[in-house]
């Protein structure tokens, strides 16, 4: 991923960016679905919130051409460890998701197993599900942003999805 | 066994909690002074019409035979790329165009910002509110008023160029005749924007 550094702010000719909007349209729910698999629905809106404000604030910079997606995913990282930071100094208990899933079977539950799963994986192996699973990013990419390698990403995502299956049942009739 | 996407349904957003997350953007870039074009879409009796402003004014009115995705990829390329969706801003324009089509208007008061036009077409377009709502005025007088009465077709280009059409009133100039003549939103358009006058 290539993301030019502020000042250098170089142009094709006849290559111009698209109007920011087409990038939230574009892009916003993809976003907004890694920064909840990443961080849980209540911050999630927070990070979203932030992701795109901080690339709109340098969106005039980007380099037409670079891989819209990656670039923000990079930036919701960046947000959503803030967020992770902001919650561990809040740290309100009640705030917090159960670390085990729920396994009662209440109907309609599905959503909170969803998030108790997710929270209960090593904080790489959510990153990288969530980059690699929801946002579709490539292993290398995934590894660039999570420092790394691309081998190790694969196999966090792996050992992520591998421990979800086991954990939630989304979709599945129980 | 499910699928990634069934595994990841439950992550998606509703359209409503989409549309709050960017109202929440557009008010947060605007307040921390990046909004640079905010843009909405009014309904009217001439189609549905785009408005677009900047920080300083009003920067483009735009019909829907322009294209309105081209118009806001002109937007960014020649102002800024930081567009966004954001009714807030064009509130007061939008206001004032629903009394004109409505007959209660017959003046604009709104802040304009004319970057988009420039030299002799700047020059045309600052003399297009002398003519008085409900009249009209010929491709020469105008040139004329303008300093240049020679420039009969570039009072023309100025006009089919006018980047404020409705707003800044280039559908009041005519042909030497008396006839319409072209306009940026069609012949329709104009017949009918000088119709709406007359009757009001």
């Amino acid at each position: 991923m290539v993301i030019s550094r502020s000042g250098a702010r170089r142009r094709l000719p006849g290559v111009t960016l698209p109007p920011f909007e087409t990038v939230v349209a574009r892009h916003g729910p993809t976003v907004l679905r890694v920064c909840r698999a990443v961080l849980g629905p209540a911050a999630a809106e927070d990070a979203w919130s932030e992701t795109f404000l901080a690339a709109l604030r340098a969106y005039p910079d980007l380099r037409p051409g670079s891989n819209v997606e990656a670039w923000l995913v990079t930036i919701a990282h960046r947000k959503a460890l803030d967020q992770v930071r902001a919650q561990s100094r809040r740290a309100v208990p009640v705030a917090q998701t159960p670390e085990r899933p729920a396994t009662d079977g209440i109907p309609g539950a599905g959503e909170s197993d969803l998030w108790a799963a997710l929270a209960a994986l090593p904080r790489k192996q959510r990153q990288s599900v969530a980059y690699h699973h929801v946002a579709g990013l490539p292993y290398a990419e995934v590894a660039e942003i999570l420092g790394g390698t691309t081998e190790a990403a694969r196999r966090a995502a792996a050992d992520g999805i591998a421990a979800l299956r086991r954990t939630y049942r989304g979709g599945e009739s129980r | 066994m499910t699928t990634d996407h069934d595994l990841f349904a439950a992550l998606a957003g509703t359209d409503e909690e989409t549309r709050r997350l960017h109202d929440r953007l557009a008010a947060a870039a605007a307040g921390a002074g990046m909004l640079d074009v905010a843009y909405r879409t009014l309904d009217t009796p001439v189609g549905t019409l785009l408005l677009a402003a900047t920080e300083e004014g009003l920067v483009r009115v735009a019909y829907a035979r322009e294209d309105h995705d081209r118009v806001l990829d002109e937007l960014a390329r020649r102002v800024s790329p930081r567009v966004l969706r954001a009714p807030a801003r064009l509130e007061a324009a939008a206001r004032e165009l629903g009394e004109y089509f409505g007959g209660r208007r017959s003046a604009f008061d709104l802040p304009l910002d004319l970057r988009l036009a420039q030299g002799f077409r700047r020059t045309v377009l600052s003399h297009l509110p002398a003519i008085g709502y409900g009249t009209t005025a010929s491709y020469a007088a105008v040139a004329a008023a303008a300093g240049s009465p020679r420039a009969v077709r570039a009072v023309g280009t100025a006009c089919a160029t006018n980047p404020l059409p409705v707003v800044v009133p280039c559908h009041r100039v005519v042909r030497s005749d008396g006839t319409p003549g072209r306009y940026v939103g069609g012949p329709d358009a104009k017949r009918t924007l000088l119709d709406l006058e007359v009757a009001a």
